[in-house]
């Protein structure tokens, strides 16, 4: 595996931002923190607001392994978070204690995105071009979110959370345990990722075989594989976004219950530049404290313009800087 | 169809169909005669979609969002203002120009699968928008616009598909279709021929983009009735599923497209093969299937059936990185 190593330390991407990009994000810390410290209505609607970009993160991190191995945007996504968590809700319907169905949802998930990737994607890749695979994505789209009704009804139902309702209060300010858990959950199941790539053989193989497809198939990779597994662990990551958005308060547990989450978590990924994980869950964690400000303190923007909103987010990151805060530009050849 | 001299295959083809089309509502039920009409809603919107995407190179996610602003248009025009519905169609269209110049402005710098994802979130949130202002639109509850026999939708709805097609076939054949195609197959090279990028990408969303809400204008009568429901992500989908099903770059593949996405989901139901329920799981499914043995979609086949033998070199006709990675 040396030469696998040795190709780890030429093709290790340096982000190319300059000193904005950090002054800016330094900038907002301030922000957030001196407006915690002045009122408290403030510091709960900022940590319910990086709870919400908690349960972003986990899903444009999914986003961001599987464009980053095949440059496709998984329209899917968030449609195969909904059909894992509505398997956890079965789970727990059956009598399973919580983290009994939490972790047999995971390794659910896991072996359906890797069946996927093997039945539906590769056959369409193998032979078409990056637009038949994202209409490949977009019929699984079609396809899970019909299974999901087809199974369970297009009822709404009720998915319990992973802890009792509690409320924390630390000088007047008061935080509820659902966002402090959701927050924990999705910064545990990141970091593990994080730590999986960075310290694990097989994930320096992923690293090799999205990076430099050809060359990783030199050194020994069979990078077919590597896909697959970036598929499961992407379902993975999209199952806890899926499990931790259905326990809070503001989605209901129904077929559609992602499109909107998926939503700021394509915009969560553009602003980090659609390449980088690190970026996207900053960009999910801005995206969520920042909608959540907005709602709170600006009376006309309601809920049904929230969407919108991220839209306008995402389109002005990308005309102003279409790498986003942390991607690399690239050069086009004809 | 090849955009050169039009073959005397492709004439007798035009016609043939044509004339299909023309006498097929007589042998139809007045309810089979509206799906009929649904179909050729169908058939202007993916023709509308071929344009920006198979021609032009850009794609698209979001024509829902344009199908809304047509049928906004109409619904109001007629619900609050009294207007006859036929004379909102122009209205409609010029609306719809409007705002596919104003989506191509961004649409600009843009490029493969970020102005997929921007198109994408459009589709998502046109009908927040719409429901966000009930005053105006109806909110959730929606508009009633005037009901018409199913052989009138049928007629007016194939009439403007078939007006709908030529001005296709005649913008695309000429100067104004080659570049487009430039554009498509390398902007870097179109720029450097003298092709402006600006222009003509602002163009093909202007043009797609009437096409679009007059689709969506007809859909609305179809229907007589509009909602934001009607627009959801759903419709966009379908759009481009029958957009790529038929055949991207090809004019004749919007009729086996329209066809796919109206009849198919109907075709299951009706055969006894799905319930209500099981059709998207199958309609999901057989996309999938055409992608991986059909993907460069229906047209292949159709190409094939017309001018079998002469296949080879024909790849300039093929869109949007063929080259594969």
């Amino acid at each position: 595996m040396t030469a696998l190593t040795a190709f780890q330390a030429r093709t290790r991407i340096r982000p190319t931002t300059g000193w904005i990009v950090p002054l800016l994000l330094v900038a907002i810390c301030v922000f957030l923190v001196v407006g915690s410290v002045q009122s408290s209505l403030f510091a709960q609607q900022t940590v319910s607001g990086l709870a919400n970009g908690g349960i972003y993160a986990s899903l444009a991190v999914a986003l961001v392994l599987i464009y980053r191995a095949t440059e496709v945007i998984n329209f899917a996504q968030g449609a195969l978070a909904t059909f894992a968590t509505y398997i956890a809700w079965q789970l727990l319907s059956w009598g399973f204690s919580y983290w009994e169905a939490f972790f047999a949802t995971l390794a659910i998930a896991f072996a359906g995105g890797f069946v996927i990737e093997l039945v539906a994607i590769r056959p369409v890749e193998r032979r078409g071009n990056q637009l038949t695979v994202v209409i490949a994505a977009v019929g699984l789209l079609i396809l899970v979110e019909g299974a999901i009704g087809w199974i369970w009804g297009n009822q709404v139902k009720f998915m319990p959370s992973a802890f009792a309702p509690h409320i924390y209060r630390v000088g007047g300010v008061a935080f509820s345990r659902q966002d402090l858990s959701t927050i924990a959950i999705s910064i545990a199941s990141v970091g593990l990722l994080w730590l999986f790539f960075r310290f694990t053989k097989v994930g320096l193989a992923m690293r090799a075989a999205a990076v430099r497809p050809a060359a990783a198939r030199l050194v020994g990779v069979r990078v077919s594989w590597m896909l697959s597994l970036g598929w499961g662990l992407a379902a993975v990551l999209g199952a806890v976004s899926g499990m931790m958005a259905a326990a809070s308060p503001s989605v209901l547990l129904q077929p559609s219950m992602m499109d909107g989450i998926l939503i700021y978590a394509f915009a969560a990924a553009v602003v980090g530049g659609l390449e980088s994980a690190a970026g996207a869950v900053i960009g999910a964690l801005l995206i969520g404290v920042g909608l959540n400000l907005v709602s709170a303190y600006i009376s006309w923007v309601t809920p049904q313009l929230l969407l919108p909103a991220a839209f306008v987010v995402m389109l002005a990151v990308l005309l102003v800087k279409p790498s986003g805060l942390f991607g690399r530009t690239r050069v086009r050849k004809v | 169809m090849r955009l050169r001299a039009p073959t005397v295959a492709g004439i007798a083809a035009t016609v043939v169909v044509a004339a299909i089309i023309a006498l097929l509502p007589f042998g139809l039920s007045d309810y089979h005669r509206s799906t009929g009409a649904t179909v050729a809603v169908f058939f202007i919107a993916i023709l509308a979609l071929n344009i920006v995407t198979g021609y032009t190179g850009q794609i698209s996610i979001g024509h829902g969002a344009f199908m809304a602003v047509g049928a906004y248009s109409t619904a109001i025009l007629t619900h609050n203002h009294g207007w006859n519905d036929l004379a909102t169609l122009p209205v409609s269209a010029l609306i719809g120009f409007v705002a596919g110049v104003i989506v191509g402005l961004p649409a600009l710098r843009l490029h493969g699968v970020y102005l997929a994802l921007t198109t994408f979130a459009v589709a998502l949130a046109v009908p927040q928008i719409v429901s966000n202002y009930p005053n105006f639109t109806g909110g959730v509850v929606g508009l009633s616009l005037p009901s018409h026999t199913g052989m009138w939708l049928y007629e007016v709805s194939w009439a403007v598909a078939g007006i709908m097609f030529v001005v296709a076939w005649l913008l695309l054949r000429g100067r104004t279709g080659r570049a487009f195609r430039a554009v498509r197959d390398s902007e870097v090279a179109a720029a450097s021929s003298g092709v402006s990028l600006a222009v003509y990408k602002t163009v093909a969303f202007g043009i797609s983009a009437a096409m679009a809400a007059l689709a969506g204008s007809l859909y609305v009568l179809v229907n007589n009735y509009a909602s934001p429901t009607i627009f959801g992500l759903t419709l966009s989908l379908y759009i481009l599923i029958g957009a790529v099903v038929g055949g991207l770059g090809s004019l004749w593949g919007v009729l086996v497209g329209a066809a796919f996405v109206e009849l198919l989901p109907l075709g299951l139901t009706s055969a006894g093969l799905g319930s209500s329920q099981s059709v998207p799981v199958i309609f999901g499914a057989v996309v999938i299937g055409v992608m991986a043995l059909l993907p460069l979609g229906a047209a292949t086949l159709l190409r094939a059936a017309l001018h079998f033998g002469s296949q080879i070199g024909q790849h300039s006709d093929q869109p949007l990185g063929t080259e594969g990675r």
